[in-house]
């Protein structure tokens, strides 16, 4: 759980007696810069010999430094891409952290110039990546793409991937990021209880609310979602709005033109969440429960949908009921959209990076490489029961949710669109108040037209930001 | 000892703390007046010097004037409200009992002193999920279920507490008082001790009730041990980061409505990357809890009563 902050200077020593003299004589510039940023120059690398097994260069004898972020995924399939690296390195010894509070363990060494070689930043308490790309703290995954594959070395890496991983760790053209796991977004019902009841997923928005009232009268709530975190909900009223207007809408959003958020399409989609709490669809309280309290009530049969990404399964795994068969589903689209039934997001997640400093980069780039492997995805996917972004890797008996999220994700990649949202991750001030606002909304308390005109406020303030970087989409 | 050398045997002693304290506490405070009237963004060397630039921003950022206005109704709710119950509790359990025997405690009153301490001893992690559960937003929550138990609510419209605007703030302020007045319970009751029971006594004889032995004999002898508590609850009150943070949502949620300085310093530091600007923050809010103390301290000085 949460504790206050560390602070941002545990600093190298005898820098620091050095300025705790000085800071009693009068402070000089030079001094304090080298306190809590003692590491200004980019470490030299130890390299080893480049051959065709070996296409990074990386050193046998060099230590790999592996920092994992210990959540919903744990950090067992981690241990297994490691005992994999060492099998083709055994002299290499591996260091490995499996931490929650990758921000605050990580940001000393970032700034002491010593970070990990590889890291999983991820969770609450990640590094906001805008700002490690900002700082020029991240190296290039290019030399990882154009390499061999493990298992073909006639194939490079970048097309054993699934569509949309490079693009959606890339900026400005070139990827900095590893998104590792494939994530499907959608709203999670039970396939038993609906068809204990008779009920069809429905295609439509207006489908989607008959079908509220019919819920509604079994005495079972429509819909729960996290409310506490209202992050959660962002992710179907974005989809619905993309639905709604098209890519172009949503590509106008992505670019911060002006008044793109008051595009029709995205009022459609607010308003259409509201009505859902103005409707009483909504599970009494749900507006102020954590994620596992909402999602818990949802297994327990008390909600019919629930709005969340593909590792709800493993999240809930221990709180389903047998013979619950969980499935997911599109948005059902509102009359008129551009966007057929079935364009769902669907994308990677994740985020693994090699820090610029790092001592064995080359080693890091193995690892990753190791990752790809159709076993270092089949390992991932056996351990998580998640899809990784490894496009060959697929377990041979599922459990029902991720069979359902594949079914979804190829009928979107077939027959609709995939989707994917960028400018939520690149500008934190905006997600921050698309997380305030729709928490209000979603508590009655705010109107969809009142939720346009904050989220719109918060766009032209980052658009107009100079320190903010700005990237494109096109 | 001769003088001079007892001077260098203690000097010699005070180092190793003194250079602990110089440090890891006076250190990292002047760094942070330095880094303030930067633009770093606390991940990486790149840093250079903008001036005051930084405080110019201060003045004009509304969530941090919204989150100070919280801060300071913490600061007038808090401290008195934690005293206040403490002096009451204590005063009971050390002197509740006025019958033939003299004056004595409650009874059982070592065992009551247990029980209100027992909260201080729960770490932070512990009182965020216990609360959770207290004020959780449907009949599985403590408050709520029992509400709806007796019929004061309906069961598809239950309190919202944590995540309700008005009533965040209170929420967080109650856990505070729950978990902070065992502690000056515990302080007063060793510092009630020190007086002597003839005092009570002789009240007690002249005819004086409860209220005027709390007032005129209780009180005016523990002022010292009160005015230590006030400033300990006033710096508590200025921060209270943790509870915020963990309990919560989006930590001073919803929608700033239970902001304080120290969450919105955590945010634009390590979430929004303004690192430098959030050193400004936390030099405003040095500043303002030294001068908050020294005034405290000022005010409420007094001739030292000797009992």
């Amino acid at each position: 759980m949460a504790t206050p902050p560390t602070g941002t200077g545990i600093t190298r020593r005898a820098v620091l007696s050095r300025t705790a003299a000085l800071a009693g004589a009068g402070l000089g510039w030079p001094a304090t810069t080298g306190c809590a940023t003692a590491g200004q120059q980019r470490r030299a690398e130890e390299r080893g010999e480049i051959t065709e097994e070996n296409p990074f260069g990386v050193s046998s004898t060099t230590p790999l430094d592996v920092v994992i972020f210990k959540g919903g995924f744990g950090d067992d399939y981690a241990k297994a891409h490691e005992a994999m690296y060492t099998e083709r390195y055994p002299r290499a010894g591996i260091g490995h952290q499996g931490i929650q509070k990758i921000n605050e363990v990580l940001q000393p060494r970032f700034n002491a110039g010593n970070p990990p070689d590889v890291v999983d930043n991820s969770g609450a308490g990640m590094i906001p990546l805008d700002i490690l790309l900002a700082d020029h703290q991240l190296t290039e995954l290019t030399p990882l793409l154009d390499a061999p594959s493990l298992d073909d070395p006639n194939v490079a890496v970048r097309d054993t991937l699934r569509e949309g991983t490079i693009e959606s760790g890339s900026y400005d053209g070139v990827m900095y990021v590893l998104n590792y796991s494939f994530m499907v977004f959608g709203l999670w019902y039970s396939r038993t209880l609906f068809a204990r009841h008779g009920w069809e997923y429905p295609q439509t928005w207006d489908e989607f609310l008959d079908l509220g009232e019919a819920i509604r009268a079994e005495g079972i709530s429509p819909l729960a979602h996290q409310g506490k975190y209202p992050g959660y909900v962002v992710i179907p009223i974005m989809d619905l709005a993309a639905v709604n207007g098209g890519l172009d809408t949503q590509l106008r959003i992505e670019n911060l033109e002006p008044n793109a958020w008051r595009d029709p399409a995205v009022l459609a989609a607010v308003d259409g969440f509201h009505q859902l709490v103005t409707r009483g669809f909504c599970l009494p309280g749900t507006e102020g429960m954590t994620h596992t309290e909402a999602q818990t009530a949802w297994c327990q049969g008390k909600a019919a949908f629930l709005p969340c990404g593909s590792w709800l399964e493993n999240e809930q795994w221990d709180q389903t009921p047998d013979g619950f068969d969980m499935a997911v589903g599109a948005i059902p689209p509102m009359a008129g959209a551009s966007l057929p039934f079935g364009a769902i997001r669907a994308g990677a997640g994740e985020a693994f990076v090699i820090p610029a400093n790092a001592r064995n980069r080359a080693g890091g780039l193995e690892y990753l490489r190791v990752m790809l492997s159709r076993a270092g995805g089949g390992r991932f996917t056996e351990l998580t029961r998640s899809l990784s972004v490894v496009r060959d890797a697929f377990p041979d008996s599922p459990s029902p949710g991720l069979a359902s999220a594949m079914d979804l994700y190829e009928y979107a990649r077939d027959h609709a669109v995939l989707l994917t949202w960028r400018s939520p991750e690149w500008y934190s001030p905006l997600s921050s108040e698309l997380d305030n606002a729709t928490g209000e909304l979603m508590a009655n308390r705010l109107t969809p037209a009142e939720w346009v005109d904050r989220v719109q406020r918060a766009a032209d303030q980052v658009a107009d930001d100079p320190s903010i970087e700005k990237h494109v989409r096109t | 000892m001769a003088g001079g050398r007892a001077g260098w045997f203690v000097g010699g002693f005070l180092a190793a703390p003194s250079a602990l304290y110089g440090i890891f506490v006076v250190s990292p405070y002047v760094q942070t007046m330095v880094y303030s009237l930067t633009d770093w963004r606390g991940v990486s060397a790149r840093i250079s010097f903008v001036g005051l630039r930084n405080y110019r921003s201060l003045a004009g950022d509304d969530t941090f004037w919204l989150a100070l206005r919280h801060n300071l109704t913490l600061l007038l709710v808090l401290p008195t409200a934690t005293i206040g119950l403490a002096l009451g509790l204590s005063s009971l359990l050390s002197a509740g009992r006025q019958r033939g025997g003299g004056v004595r405690g409650a009874r059982w009153s070592a065992g009551y002193q247990v029980i209100f301490f027992l909260p201080q001893v729960l770490s932070v992690a512990i009182l965020v999920v216990l609360w959770q559960a207290v004020f959780r937003t449907d009949r599985g929550g403590l408050l709520n279920g029992l509400l709806i138990w007796l019929g004061a609510i309906e069961p598809d419209q239950p309190l919202l507490f944590l995540s309700s605007r008005s009533a965040v703030l209170w929420c967080v302020a109650a856990v505070a008082l729950w978990s902070s007045v065992g502690f000056y319970v515990l302080l007063f009751c060793a510092a009630m001790q020190s007086i002597p029971r003839e005092y009570y006594e002789a009240a007690m004889l002249d005819g004086a009730g409860r209220l005027a032995v709390f007032r005129a004999i209780t009180v005016p002898l523990l002022w010292n041990q009160i005015q230590v508590a006030w400033v300990f609850l006033a710096i508590q009150a200025l921060d209270c980061f943790a509870l915020v943070y963990a309990m919560t949502p989006s930590s001073g949620g919803p929608d700033h409505q239970s902001e304080v300085v120290a969450t919105h310093l955590y945010r634009t530091g390590f979430v929004l990357g303004r690192t430098g600007y959030a050193c400004a923050i936390g030099v405003t809010l040095f500043l303002l809890t030294l001068a908050l103390a020294a005034l405290s301290l000022r005010l409420s000085r007094r001739e030292r009563v000797e009992p």
